[in-house]
């Protein structure tokens, strides 16, 4: 089975990469900023995952899981701070989430 | 023949995976967003199989598109997802930045990687049919890599425990508020 070389897997890493930076950067709503974050990290284990098919290595598709379960933590965290924030009625806007007090 | 049909497998998943993840960027509505956040995961396991990763493909599907992303689901329901438009009135400075800076990323990675490791992607290593299985990824986990296996353990214990406290906390004021309330 010989399919696209790894710097085609890479370049759509990259990519993906890019699309959740401009994602977080971009966005306003905090949801969507936490979503484009999962985007970041799923770009990164594809580019991990690539890496480890190149050198036939099984030790990159460890830090993948681990990757995949900071992602799990993160967004459990992420979540119950969103929903707290919601609960003080307060904006879901990073603009104008800009005062950190209590 | 075989050939073919890996590299179409490869274009369709590659293509969705891409515009799934700009259509999570560019949707207003963050309900949206999330349901193209499942298209991109699942899309992203299929890149994983092409690459035997069996098991991480298997992970990716239970552990993200299936747990994380329901629970994506349910608060956004649950807080009712307001929309913001992104691209709603001219560019501002901000978004033009914002556009600016993430193609300055991409352009880094694309030469980093080109730079460092250039000559060598080509050279794929040879591997048996059982890289990336279950078996495999279980022995290494539990033999090399027996220290991170525990220490993620520990940091999904913590965040679960910081989640309940978060949402221990935030209840607070508001009953207080409800009290002193008419």
């Amino acid at each position: 089975m010989k399919g696209p070389e790894i710097v085609w897997y890479l370049a759509v890493a990259a990519s993906l990469f890019a699309t959740g930076a401009l994602g977080v950067l971009l966005r306003r709503s905090l949801l969507i900023v936490l979503l484009s974050l999962e985007i970041m990290l799923n770009g990164a284990n594809l580019a991990l995952i690539a890496f480890s098919r190149l050198h036939g290595e099984s030790s990159g598709q460890i830090f993948a899981l681990a990757v995949m379960a900071v992602a799990a933590s993160e967004v459990v965290v992420g979540l119950g701070l969103i929903v707290a924030i919601a609960r003080k009625r307060l904006d879901l806007d990073v603009d104008k989430l800009s005062f950190l007090r209590g | 023949m075989a050939n073919v049909v890996v590299w179409a497998v490869w274009v369709v998943a590659a293509f969705s995976c891409l515009a799934s993840g700009i259509a999570v960027v560019s949707f207003s509505n963050p309900f949206f967003s999330a349901l193209a956040l499942i298209g991109n995961l699942a899309s992203l396991a299929v890149l994983y199989l092409l690459l035997s990763a069996e098991f991480v493909a298997a992970g990716q599907v239970l552990v993200y598109a299936g747990a994380v992303m329901v629970m994506f689901l349910f608060v956004t329901a649950y807080l009712g997802g307001r929309a913001d438009a992104p691209w709603a009135g001219g560019p501002t400075w901000q978004q033009v930045g914002a556009v600016l800076a993430s193609g300055a990323i991409l352009i880094e990675v694309i030469v980093v990687i080109g730079l460092k490791a250039g000559g060598r992607l080509s050279h794929e290593a040879k591997i048996d049919s059982g890289f990336g299985s279950p078996h495999r990824i279980g022995r290494v986990f539990l033999t090399d890599h027996l220290l991170a296996f525990e220490i993620t353990s520990v940091v999904l214990l913590v965040a679960a425990v910081g989640a309940v406290i978060l949402g221990a906390h935030s209840r607070a004021p508001e009953r207080l508020e409800a009290h002193e309330g008419p």
